[in-house]
Formats: structure tokens, C-alpha cells, sequence
């Protein structure tokens, strides 16, 4: 495995009760990147990105982090590189009992011995960068869906991790907030020199800060490339993505019996 | 056939997931004791639910404790009157509440109060994945969250039944001796002899440490298990208070069989 990948999955596979999830991802993800994971509701995208951080242990084939084998690791081990890990979940996730200032605080409080003036500076360093310095004696509860999205990316880059892990961090955001959110994810990779990897529905806004971009479906990945080469992809998935056409290989509608058979056949109970 | 076996395989699984969810429960306490040395190295965070659970409970607490010491001072001077003895009410109070009543009637209403809310706060924890977040940060969540809240209640639970039981023989004074004209020296001096520091004391706060680890265990555990809905989350209060009850009534029965065999 070579120094510039930090993430390396090997024919991952992952079951829940009996159901294939994942079937035999291969993703390598260099250091620096900015990674989106694209793909409909229900295709696996965070089950996979819960397997990178070891929340979730594979059925099957392997998730190499920084050179460190994820599934075999003990959980003492696995904490030790989630230290090294930063996670944006999709709803923010900031702890509602504790201020905005405390949220921020807490990954430096809990994993290292600096002074309460050295936390205090590098909290409003954080929130700065996140332009919610202002907001630091605010609560959770007072905040708007994308200032929490924001004081939850502080958070997060508290520690200076080396991988960022996004889920849908558009999601259920305004246009103005989504491109803040987008703009941000994209410099504060940049400026501490880690990797990020983003799941994510939001295509365009995807195009236009990542590196490099996986499609997965029904737990495989059916295509990847650069933002240029999926703009210009005629893969019949990737074009139906892209341009949000209803007809295309991904059904919209939940299987179902025909309707005929539905309605006069009476098979049906609600 | 099929009909006829699927209530045995619905009761065949329902025993099964009984089972496993005991076991899981288990297990729970195992990982909320090994955890407990990392939350008591952070005592703050252990005397903060102390707080909660247990100086934020003293109101219900106290006033319930008044109140069934008022109606023990009543039923139990209209009872004694009969054999000529209302000199023993004092007697009669104290044993009840200190033996019985109080570690009883303190822990269910712990667990209405302090276990009900310690279960909603970690269920919405989980719901709004605050807990995934907290482990993702590679912060134990048990050792953060759970233990200090279980060790919470299991410290503050002896303390708020003494507190119930002084109440009640208070209320038991003040129906019996201030309104109903008992002697007051009788009514302390019978108390101080009639009960047993040992015997009747001590096993009453063995009684409440035992309940309040109980409905702390079940409160915390209820919290971390309940599924992630707001109907999960409020289907998990209504366990933590049922189960709470059922259990310190059961574990009451024991305890008092082994404790309390009709001799001193």
C-alpha cells in the first residue's frame, strides 16, 4: 500500500440480517482528497462509511486506514485512531445539554492536558473558521439547522484529525447555508492538510468542491471519476444521477406486485 | 397448522428475546463496572447526577415521606386505640417506614422521578446520535454517560429513604402527639427502644442501596437500549417505571424473607 493512500478498501462486503449491503467495494482514497460517495437512499453509503470508521465490522474483505487494518483492531486500538478521526453526522449530533463554546471544547478537554486558556483559544480559532465565534455562548437549541451543521464541523476539525468523515452534510440545508457548508469543507481540508470523505445526494454542490467521486448502488460501486469525467459520463446511472431524469436504471418506485394484482387480487393487507 | 403453531412460535420468540435482552442487560453491567473507574477519576461528573437524581429529588421525596407519616400517625392510633396502646405509635411508625415504607415507596418514586428522566436523557442522546458522536470521538459513551448517572442514583437512593423515613416519623409525631394529644415521651421513647440499629436500620438502607442499583441499572439500561424514535424513547420510560416498580417489589419480598424471620 502506498504512503499517499490513507484510505484502502479490498472487496468490502457487509450483511444486515442476511441482506447484502455492500458487495465487494474497492475504493482507494489518497491523502489531501476531497472524496464524495454518491448515491440513492438505501445503497449503502453509510454503512460504508460507518465501516471506515469502525463503527460497523465488515462481513467480509477489508478497510486499511493509515496503514491500520480497521476490522482486527481491538477497542482500545480503534479509539486511539478515531483520536486521529473527525465525524459530521448528518444532523449535526451536538451534545443539547452543554453551550456551543462546550461542544467545541469537548473533543480537546476530553483528549488532552491543555489549560483552560489554551482551549479557550483554540475553540474560538475553530469557530472563527467557521464564522461562529460570535455564537459561542449560544446553546444547540438556539441555533439554526446550518449554524449546528457549522459548530458541528468545529467540532469535529477540533483536534486537527487527518480524515473527516461528512454524512449528508447538505442535507436539509438552504441554498445559501448548503454552499457555506460545501465552501467550508472544501478550505478547512485544504488548510489542516487532511482527507475528507463526504456522503452526500447534493451532486451539484458535490461537483464543485470534490476531488474525486464514487457512484454506489445496490452496495456496489458503479462508478467513480473526477468531477469532469462525470460531467461528461454517458454511464446511463451516472447521467440519471447527474441530471436528476426520473427514467434510467434507478427506479424511483419501492418494488411492488403489479397493481392489477394489488387491487383485484386482494393479496394485499393494511 | 400453520395457525395453529403460530402463537406457540410468537410465545417461543418473545420467551427468546426475553432471554436475550436479560443477557444483554448482563453484560450492560459488566461493561457500566468496568467503565466506572474512568467516571469516578472524573468526580465532577458523578457528583453533577448526584445532583440531579438526587438533591433535585429531595422535594417528592420529602413531602411524600410527610404525607405517608401523617397517614401512618392516623391509621395507626385508631388501630393501637383498640388494644390500649397508642403509646406504641411511635414504635409503629418507625419500624414501618425504616424496615418497609420508606426504602419501598423512596425508590418508586425515584424511579418515576429521577429513573424516568435519566432514561429520557439518555434515549434522546441516542436518538439524535449524540452517543455515536461521543464514540466517534473516541469517547466511551458507557464510561461517559451511563456510569455516572448509574452511580448517580446508586449513591443518592439510600440517603433520600433515610431522608423519607425521618420525614414520615416526623409526619407520624405530628398527626399523633401535636393533634392527637399522644404522650410525646412516649412516643420517642418507645420509638428508641423498639427499634434496632442493626436489625431494623442497617437493613433498611441495605434494602435501599439494593433498590436504587436496581432502578439505576434499569433506568440507564433502558435509556442505552431504547430504540432511536420518539415513540422508542417514550415506550423506554414507561419500561424503566413499570419495571422499576415490579422489581422493587419483588426484590422486597426477598430481602425481607432472608432479613426479617420474626425474631431480634
Amino acid at each position: 500500500m502506498s504512503d499517499d493512500i490513507l484510505v484502502d478498501i479490498e472487496e468490502l462486503h457487509f450483511n444486515y440480517d442476511g441482506r447484502p449491503v455492500l458487495q465487494g467495494i474497492n475504493m482507494k482514497i489518497r491523502r489531501g482528497q476531497v472524496v464524495a460517495i454518491m448515491g440513492g437512499s438505501g445503497c449503502g453509503k453509510t454503512t460504508l462509511l460507518r465501516c471506515i470508521g469502525g463503527q460497523l465490522k465488515p462481513t467480509g474483505g477489508m478497510v486499511r486506514l493509515d496503514r491500520h487494518r480497521v476490522c482486527n483492531m481491538s477497542h482500545t486500538e480503534l479509539y486511539d485512531l478515531r483520536r486521529k478521526m473527525g465525524m459530521l453526522f448528518q444532523f449535526g449530533a451536538l451534545f443539547t445539554d452543554i453551550s456551543v463554546f462546550d461542544n467545541v471544547a469537548f473533543p480537546l478537554r476530553e483528549h488532552t492536558d491543555l489549560s483552560e486558556a489554551m482551549i479557550r483559544d483554540l475553540v474560538l480559532m475553530k469557530l472563527e473558521a467557521v464564522g461562529l465565534r460570535g455564537a459561542h455562548a449560544l446553546m444547540p437549541g438556539e441555533l439554526s439547522g446550518g449554524m449546528a451543521r457549522r459548530v458541528a464541523l468545529a467540532r469535529a476539525v477540533a483536534l486537527d484529525p487527518m480524515l473527516v468523515m461528512y454524512d449528508e452534510p447538505f442535507a436539509g440545508l438552504d441554498p445559501i447555508a448548503l454552499g457555506v457548508i460545501g465552501q467550508l469543507i472544501r478550505k478547512l481540508n485544504d488548510a489542516l492538510g487532511a482527507t475528507s470523505i463526504m456522503v452526500t445526494h447534493d451532486v451539484h454542490e458535490s461537483l464543485a468542491i470534490v476531488d474525486y467521486i464514487y457512484f454506489v448502488s445496490q452496495g456496489r460501486i458503479v462508478a467513480e471519476g473526477t468531477p469532469d469525467e462525470i460531467r461528461a459520463s454517458e454511464d446511463p446511472f451516472v447521467h440519471q444521477f447527474v441530471h436528476a431524469e426520473v427514467d434510467g436504471p434507478v427506479h424511483f418506485d419501492y418494488p411492488a406486485p403489479s397493481v392489477v394484482k394489488e387491487f383485484l387480487g386482494g393479496s394485499a393487507r393494511g | 397448522m400453520a395457525d395453529l403453531g403460530s402463537p406457540f412460535r410468537k410465545l417461543g420468540h418473545l420467551a427468546v428475546d426475553r432471554i436475550w435482552r436479560l443477557g444483554f442487560a448482563v453484560r450492560f453491567l459488566f461493561a457500566v463496572l468496568r467503565y466506572s473507574g474512568a467516571s469516578f477519576r472524573r468526580l465532577h461528573l458523578t457528583l453533577r447526577e448526584i445532583y440531579f437524581s438526587g438533591v433535585l429529588s429531595l422535594l417528592i421525596i420529602m413531602v411524600s415521606g410527610l404525607f405517608v407519616g401523617l397517614v401512618l400517625g392516623l391509621q395507626g392510633y385508631e388501630i393501637l386505640q383498640r388494644f390500649g396502646s397508642t403509646e406504641a405509635l411511635g414504635t409503629l411508625v418507625a419500624l414501618s417506614l425504616t424496615r418497609e415504607l420508606g426504602p419501598v415507596l423512596a425508590a418508586i418514586f425515584f424511579a418515576s422521578r429521577a429513573g424516568s428522566s435519566v432514561t429520557a436523557e439518555i434515549g434522546l442522546m441516542k436518538a439524535t446520535e449524540q452517543l455515536k458522536a461521543m464514540d466517534m470521538m473516541a469517547v466511551n459513551p458507557i464510561a461517559r454517560v451511563v456510569a455516572p448517572r448509574f452511580w448517580g442514583g446508586v449513591i443518592s437512593m439510600p440517603f433520600l429513604a433515610a431522608l423519607f423515613s425521618a420525614m414520615g416519623v416526623l409526619g407520624g409525631w405530628l398527626i399523633g402527639v401535636v393533634f392527637i394529644g399522644v404522650d410525646d415521651g412516649a412516643y420517642w421513647s418507645q420509638m428508641q427502644s423498639g427499634v434496632d440499629f442493626r436489625y431494623d436500620i442497617w437493613n433498611g438502607v441495605v434494602k435501599s442501596f439494593v433498590f436504587g442499583f436496581a432502578v439505576s441499572l434499569i433506568a440507564v439500561f433502558e435509556g442505552y437500549d431504547s430504540v432511536p424514535t420518539a415513540e422508542g424513547v417514550s415506550r423506554a420510560i414507561t419500561r424503566t417505571v413499570v419495571t422499576s416498580v415490579l422489581t422493587v417489589l419483588a426484590l422486597d419480598f426477598v430481602l425481607t424473607s432472608f432479613m426479617f424471620r420474626g425474631t431480634s
